[in-house]
Parts: C-alpha cells; sequence; structure tokens
C-alpha cells in the first residue's frame, strides 16, 4: 500500500481483496447501485449473493421469505466514505447529503442491503463482537434455526479496514512492521519473528438451514454446525478491553464442546485465532489447556491469517469458510512463514501440529475460534456431513 | 429555456433513480415520480438536490412538497430560473 508511506504508517501492508467495484451491477439493480459507496456493504453483498446462488435457492422473490432470516456482523462503516459526509457538514453543506448517506452509515447497512435483494422476512441482526463478530454470528444463525424460528439463515461478516481504521491500529503497535519490503513473509503467526498482523479486508457468508429443510430440497450439505459458544472474560482475571482473560477462553471452547456432543479427542484441525502478535502464545497454551491435548497429542492447528491477514470483524466469517473446505476438500492448509516457529510454542506442542505444508487427511471435525477486544470469545464446532 | 427542452433534461436527472426505462423515455406532465416511474420517496431529495446542481436554484422545502409528477418539477424548475433573473 504505498500510500501508507505518505502516511506516516509503520505496517503498510493490507491484505485486500481483489474487487472490482463495478461488479457489484451484476448483483443489485442500477439504482441501488448508484450512490453506494460503502465497501464493507459492497463486499457483504457479494459474499451473501455468492453463498445464496450457490445454495441453488432462487434469487428473485414477490413475497418476503419469512422462513428466512440474516444475521451479519460488521465492526464500524465504511469512514472513508463518510469523510465526504464530515466535509460537507463542516461546509454547511448538509443539505447536498441526499437520502443514501444515512443507510449506509448505519451499523445495519450491509445487512439491510443484503436482506432487502433477497427479500428476507425472519429475523435480522447485525452483530458486532470484534474479531469474534463472524463466528458469533454463524453461532447465533445457527442457535435461531435449532430453537425453531427459522428454517434458513444467511450468516457472515463484512470489513473493510479503510486508512483511519488502520491508522488506529497501526498507533496500537499491534501491526506487522518489519516485512515492509517483503509483503508475502508479513503475516507469520506463531513464529518466533512475528511483530504483529497484517490487516485484511473482506466477507464470508454461509447459507444455514435446518436439516429436514436442506434434506427436502436435495441441498448440497458442506458441512454441518454442531454447536458452539460465545461468552466474555469480564475483562477479569487477566482479560482487559485488548487482552484475553484466559479462563473465558478456555471455558467457551469447553462450553462449544459440550453444546455439540464432541470430546476434545474428537478434534482433528483447530483453526485459531492467531493473529501472529504476543498473544498467539497464550492462545496456544489455551487451547492445550481447554483439549487437555499438548505435545505430539494436539491436534493439527492452523491460521489462516498467514495468508490473507487479519479481517478483524470479518475474519470469524472467512476463516470459517477456509474451515468448511478444507472439510469439503479434506486437507489441512499450510501455516505460511511458519519457519521459525516460536519454541514457547513448540515447548507447548509438538512442531508437526503446526503444518507448513498442505497435508491430504480426513478432516472431520474442525474447532473454530476467534477472540475479540472487549474479551469476547466465539467458538463453534464444524462437522463433515455424514 | 421551455418546459419541453426542461422535460427532456429531466430524463437525466431521473435516469438513475428508475429502473423504469420504458416509462422514462414516455415521460409527460402527467407521469408520477412515485407512482410511474418507480422512484423510492427517500430518492426524490436526491433528484432536488441533483436539479438543485444542474439549474443553479434553490428549491426550498415547501416549493419541494409540491413536486409530485413531472409537471409540478417543471413548474418549480421554471418558478426558481424565473426568481434568478
Amino acid at each position: 500500500m504505498p500510500h501508507y508511506e505518505e502516511l506516516n504508517f509503520g505496517c503498510r501492508l493490507a491484505g485486500m481483496p481483489d474487487f472490482e467495484w463495478e461488479k457489484l451491477k451484476d448483483y443489485i439493480s442500477d439504482v441501488t447501485f448508484y450512490g453506494l459507496k460503502g465497501t464493507n456493504i459492497g463486499y457483504g453483498l457479494i459474499a451473501a449473493l455468492d453463498a445464496w446462488a450457490d445454495s441453488g435457492v432462487e434469487y428473485e422473490t414477490d413475497e418476503p421469505r419469512w422462513e428466512t432470516g440474516c444475521i451479519f456482523g460488521n465492526s464500524i462503516a465504511d469512514t472513508e466514505a463518510m469523510k465526504n459526509v464530515i466535509i460537507r457538514v463542516d461546509n454547511k453543506e448538509a443539505k447536498k447529503l441526499g437520502s443514501r448517506v444515512v443507510e449506509q452509515a448505519m451499523n445495519s447497512g450491509a445487512t439491510s442491503y443484503i436482506t432487502g435483494r433477497l427479500g428476507l422476512g425472519n429475523k435480522v441482526v447485525t452483530n458486532s463482537a470484534a474479531c469474534a463478530t463472524g463466528t458469533q454470528a454463524i453461532l447465533m444463525g445457527y442457535e435461531y434455526i435449532k430453537h425453531g424460528y427459522a428454517k434458513r439463515m444467511i450468516v457472515g461478516s463484512t470489513e473493510h479496514v479503510d486508512t483511519y481504521v488502520y491508522g488506529a491500529f497501526d498507533s496500537m503497535r499491534v501491526l506487522s512492521r518489519k516485512f515492509n519490503d517483503h509483503p508475502e513473509q508479513a503475516s507469520r503467526p506463531m513464529s518466533s519473528t512475528a511483530g504483529g498482523f497484517i490487516p485484511g479486508s473482506g466477507a464470508g457468508a454461509f447459507i444455514l438451514e435446518d436439516l429436514d429443510f436442506a434434506l427436502e430440497r436435495n441441498a448440497k450439505i458442506y458441512a454441518e454446525v454442531l454447536g458452539g459458544s460465545s461468552n466474555s472474560g469480564g475483562q477479569r482475571l487477566g482479560g482487559t478491553m485488548t487482552a484475553a482473560n484466559s479462563t473465558g477462553v478456555i471455558r467457551c471452547i469447553n462450553e462449544a464442546m459440550t453444546n455439540s456432543n464432541v470430546s476434545a479427542s474428537q478434534i482433528d484441525l483447530v483453526s485459531g485465532h492467531l493473529t501472529a502478535t504476543n498473544a498467539d502464545r497464550q492462545e496456544i497454551e489455551n487451547w492445550t489447556m481447554a483439549l487437555n491435548r499438548k505435545g505430539k497429542d494436539f491436534p493439527l492447528t492452523n491460521s489462516l491469517k498467514s495468508m490473507i491477514g487479519h479481517c478483524l470483524s470479518a475474519a470469524g466469517s472467512i476463516e470459517s469458510v477456509a474451515a468448511v473446505l478444507q472439510i469439503e476438500h479434506q486437507f489441512v492448509h499450510p501455516n505460511i512463514n511458519l519457519e521459525d516457529p516460536n519454541p514457547v510454542i513448540t515447548d507447548m506442542v509438538s512442531i508437526d501440529s503446526l503444518p507448513v505444508k498442505m497435508i491430504k487427511k480426513e478432516v472431520n471435525i474442525v474447532a473454530k475460534a476467534n477472540f475479540g477486544f472487549g474479551d469476547v470469545n466465539s467458538c463453534i464446532i464444524l462437522s463433515k456431513y455424514n | 429555456m421551455t418546459r419541453t427542452e426542461i422535460l427532456n433534461e429531466l430524463k437525466k436527472v431521473f435516469a438513475p433513480y428508475t429502473t423504469n426505462k420504458e416509462m422514462l423515455a414516455g415521460i409527460s406532465d402527467q407521469t408520477d415520480l412515485i407512482r410511474d416511474l418507480k422512484i423510492n420517496s427517500a430518492n426524490l431529495v436526491d433528484i432536488i438536490i441533483d436539479a438543485e446542481a444542474k439549474y443553479d436554484i434553490e428549491i426550498d422545502y415547501d416549493s419541494a412538497d409540491k413536486i409530485i409528477n413531472v409537471g409540478t418539477c417543471i413548474d418549480v424548475i421554471m418558478e426558481k430560473l424565473n426568481q434568478n433573473k
């Protein structure tokens, strides 16, 4: 990101999706497209509508789809787009803002555009739990279906890390600063030379359905959500606004397994939060405690962030897509840039548990977790559908 | 500027806000913006802003309330243009 140098950012890299804004015209009407500026909304729309198309359910409907709802998360509206609003208001030109600002500034912007395009008529919720948002959205959608309120839920999350959000993270000194000249090596979860995360952007989405409902329409089933848990460490016992209370994390993982009727020994793969900060060590220790597995017995563990960076509120949904693809295609993706694993981590778990090459193997059960600012945790258990 | 000239220019102003392109091509004074052109009522504000910029006029709240169909829209624009003279 060349202009990040001009902005005096310490980190000058980002995991930005290859995204053509004009492509949105294939998804929404020209009238909706005209005046749409929120990048996070664009990402969310395409992820949700692609997932919908893949599910095989028809796009168009005159009646609201009363059986289908949406839980989609994000952390903040596109502040770059909002800058125009601020400038106009400060110039005493608020009258010229027009009708399209509020719908994009509101936190439920992405959810509202998705819902409107598809005519969803069940519960529509925008969730926000920092980096745990995406995983939490999936869990909330699952619970809603499980309790019988809906037959189908679109779940996911979207994030556009614009320069203002980026700058704020840069100032916290939590971003990777030492690999600006080697972007492909810059995101290094669990490595000795990990010096912070690389912000990423994008969106991930799923169509969750009640099993009988899905079977009835002969849906292709990629995987099953067995259950999960979302909690907070209460910013107590070592937990703070920015650090996780380990007791809360362990409790969250344990509850997720209990709610899913899965024992720790059944977990084939851990899709970690693992951002490439100091918190990686503590996270691995928490997993060893929660699963009561360590050394050679520790399950295979990977972090998608090594490849795409940390997509903040979208991390949970994008990484869950990756987890489901590993179940679908029966493989474990590598942790790239882990040529120098942190010895504190390899003292706890075998180096073989942290693959650096793709492994073809049976993957039946994946534990996917994300942890966020505010001391919030979310963990879901995904399974191959048998 | 004649009413016909303004009507033809308004087709361009309305274009981004209506998916009903056929109806737009054949608008007359009686064409209702919301009912016929299916323009979202919230977008009327955007049309007013675009018209203000196009004709370098200011359409106050009371005048804006009068805009219901193409004819009243032209009335308001002509009234404001005449005030500017």
